[in-house]
C-alpha cells in the first residue's frame, strides 16, 4: 500500500534543503553572468575582423564546449589553484569559474549565430548613420538577435542548472550536499530511505528549471511585445519635439 | 540518309550513384563498419582496472608541476578513458532505442500512454544527471536481488537521460516527414508497421543523424561523472592517483587533456556529418 507520507520528508528536511537551494540559486547566478559576459565577448570575437581573434575565440569555444564539466570543474577548483600557487580561493568562485567557462562555449555560438540572422542591411543602415562599431551592437543588432538568443539561451541556463549539482563533489554545501548530510540524520533516527530522500531532491531540481524557465518566457514574451507595433500615436499623444519638427527633416 | 553516323559516344557510367541501397554504398558502410569494430573491441575487450598504481615515484611537495611524471600518467589515463568511453557507448545504446519509444509514445494517440510520456521526457530532461545516477544506485541497492555493477549502473542512467533527449530530436525527425508520405501510405494501403519501417523511418532518421551524434558527445562529456557509482573511469584515475601520491595538478590535468583528445575528434566528426547530410539533401 503507498501511503503519501512515506514519499515526504520531514518539514525541517525540507527547510535544509530550500536553504541550501540557495546556494545552488547563487551559483547559477553568478556563473549566468560570468557565462554571459564570456558569451558576449567570445561571440563577437568569432566574428571579429582579426584573425588572432578569431582563432583565440573559436580556441576557447572549442575547450569549453569538448571538455566536460565535471573535469573542468575538478581542474579548476583542485588542481588551478596548486598549479598557479592561489592560497585559499572560495570554493564557491572558482565552482563558478568552471561553470560559467562551460557556458560561455555554448553561449558564444548562440549569440554569433544570431548576430548572423540579423540582415546585413542592417549593420550597412547603421555604419551609414555613422554609428561606432559598439553603438552598432549594442543599439542595432543585438536587440534584434534578442528573439533568436532567447530560446536557446534559457535551455543553456537549465543545462547549467544541472550542472550545479556537481559542486557537491569538489565540496560546496548545495542540495546534493545536505541531501547527505538529510541522510546521515536519517540513518540516526532510522526512518526513510534514499531513493524517497533523492527523488524529492530530484523534484526540487525539476521546481528550479520550471521556474528558470518561466522567466525566460516571461523576458521572451517582452522582447516579442517590444517587437509588435502598437497603434499609431495620435496627435495629441506625440511628444512635443516631433510633433513640431515638422516634415522635412531630411530636406 | 546514308550519312556517317557519329560514332556513339561509351558514356561513363557515374561512379556515384546515392540511390542504391544504404548497404552497398561503401561511404556508408565503411564508417558503419569501422564504428561497429570499435564498438565491439571496446564493449568486448575493455574491462575496468582496479587499481590505478603509478610505477614512478612522484615528485616532492615543493613542485608545482613536473612533466615527467605528467607523461609517466598517459598510459593509465588511457586505461581510464577507455573504460568511460565504453560506459558512454552502452549507454548511448539504450539511448537510441529506448529515445525511439519514447518519441512513439509521445505521439500516440491514447491519452493514457501520451501523458505519462511526456510528464517523464520533461521531468527527466531537467534535472541534473548526477542526482539521477544517486538515485539510480540507491534503488539498486533498496531492492534486493539486483545487482548491475557499476558500469551497467552509469550505462542506465545515461542511457535514461540521454534517450529523453534523442526522443525530442526523433520527434522533430517524424514531424519533418511530409505529410504526403503518410497520405500515401494510406492509399498504398500499407499497415502500420510497414508504414513506420519501410516509409517513415528511413526519411526520418538520416535527418536526426546529426542531431544523436551531438546527444553522443554530449552524453561522452557526463559519462565521467560514473565516479560517483563507482566506475573506474577518467575521473576515478585522477582521484585514485591523486589520493595516493597526494599531487592533485598533473593527474587532473592529463585527464582533461585525454578528455579533449577524445571528444574534439568526435565533435569534429559529427560536425563532417551534418555538412555531409545536408549536401545531400539539398
Amino acid at each position: 500500500m503507498i501511503i503519501v507520507g512515506d514519499w515526504l520528508l520531514s518539514s525541517g528536511q525540507y527547510q535544509t534543503l530550500l536553504e541550501s537551494s540557495l546556494v545552488t540559486v547563487q551559483i547559477l547566478l553568478y556563473s549566468f553572468v560570468l557565462g554571459i559576459v564570456l558569451s558576449l565577448v567570445v561571440g563577437v570575437g568569432r566574428l571579429s575582423e582579426h584573425e588572432w581573434v578569431r582563432g583565440a575565440a573559436l580556441a576557447f569555444v572549442e575547450f569549453a564546449r569538448g571538455i566536460s564539466s565535471i573535469i573542468l570543474l575538478f581542474i579548476v577548483a583542485i588542481a588551478a589553484p596548486i598549479l598557479l600557487g592561489i592560497p585559499q580561493a572560495s570554493l564557491i568562485l572558482l565552482a563558478t569559474i568552471a561553470l560559467g567557462i562551460n557556458m560561455g562555449g555554448y553561449g558564444a555560438e548562440i549569440i554569433r549565430g544570431a548576430i548572423q540572422s540579423v540582415p546585413k542591411g542592417q549593420t550597412e543602415a547603421s555604419i551609414s548613420l555613422n554609428l561606432s562599431p559598439m553603438q552598432q551592437l549594442r543599439h542595432v543588432v543585438l536587440p534584434q538577435a534578442m528573439r533568436v538568443i532567447l530560446p536557446p539561451m534559457g535551455n543553456l541556463t537549465i543545462e547549467i542548472l544541472k550542472g550545479t549539482a556537481l559542486v557537491s563533489l569538489v565540496g560546496v554545501t548545495d542540495i546534493m550536499q545536505s541531501a547527505r548530510n538529510i541522510r546521515q540524520e536519517q540513518l540516526a533516527d532510522q526512518v526513510g530511505t534514499l531513493p524517497i530522500l533523492y527523488l524529492n531532491v530530484l523534484v526540487l531540481y525539476f521546481i528550479l528549471a520550471q521556474v528558470v524557465n518561466a522567466l525566460f518566457k516571461f523576458w521572451e514574451w517582452r522582447v516579442n511585445k517590444s517587437f509588435m507595433g502598437g497603434p499609431a500615436l495620435t496627435r495629441d499623444e506625440l511628444p512635443p519635439d516631433v510633433l513640431h519638427a515638422g516634415a522635412g527633416v531630411g530636406g | 540518309m546514308s550519312t556517317t553516323q557519329p560514332p556513339v559516344v561509351e558514356r561513363e557510367v557515374e561512379e556515384y550513384r546515392p540511390h542504391r541501397k544504404w548497404f552497398r554504398r561503401p561511404d556508408i558502410m565503411g564508417p558503419v563498419l569501422v564504428l561497429l569494430a570499435v564498438y565491439g573491441v571496446l564493449v568486448g575487450f575493455v574491462e575496468q582496472e582496479n587499481f590505478f598504481r603509478t610505477r614512478m615515484e612522484a615528485p616532492g611537495g615543493l613542485v608545482r608541476f613536473d612533466w615527467m611524471w605528467f607523461f609517466h600518467l598517459i598510459p593509465l589515463m588511457l586505461k581510464g578513458l577507455l573504460v568511460t568511453i565504453k560506459a558512454t557507448l552502452l549507454g548511448f545504446a539504450v539511448a537510441v532505442v529506448l529515445g525511439f519509444f519514447l518519441a512513439l509514445g509521445r505521439r500516440s494517440k491514447v491519452l493514457v500512454l501520451r501523458w505519462p510520456t511526456i510528464a517523464v521526457i520533461e521531468f527527466v530532461r531537467s534535472t541534473p544527471v548526477l542526482v539521477q545516477l544517486f538515485f539510480w544506485l540507491s534503488l539498486e541497492r533498496a531492492v534486493p536481488g539486483v545487482d548491475l555493477g557499476p558500469i551497467t549502473l552509469l550505462a542506465v542512467g545515461l542511457g535514461i537521460h540521454y534517450a529523453t533527449y534523442c526522443s525530442e530530436a526523433y520527434r522533430a525527425g517524424i514531424n519533418s516527414v511530409d505529410q504526403g508520405q503518410w497520405e500515401a501510405a494510406t492509399a498504398l494501403n500499407l499497415g502500420p508497421v510497414t508504414t513506420w519501417v519501410r516509409v517513415v523511418v528511413p526519411q526520418a532518421v538520416p535527418n536526426v543523424l546529426p542531431a544523436l551524434g551531438n546527444f553522443l558527445v554530449a552524453a561522452f562529456k557526463d559519462a565521467p561523472m560514473g565516479f560517483v557509482v563507482g566506475v573506474h573511469g577518467l575521473l576515478f584515475f585522477a582521484d585514485q592517483v591523486s589520493s595516493e601520491t597526494f599531487r592533485v595538478t598533473e593527474p587532473y590535468l592529463i585527464a582533461g587533456v585525454g578528455f579533449l583528445l577524445a571528444s574534439l575528434p568526435a565533435a569534429w566528426a559529427v560536425r563532417k556529418l551534418e555538412k555531409r547530410i545536408a549536401y545531400e539533401r539539398i
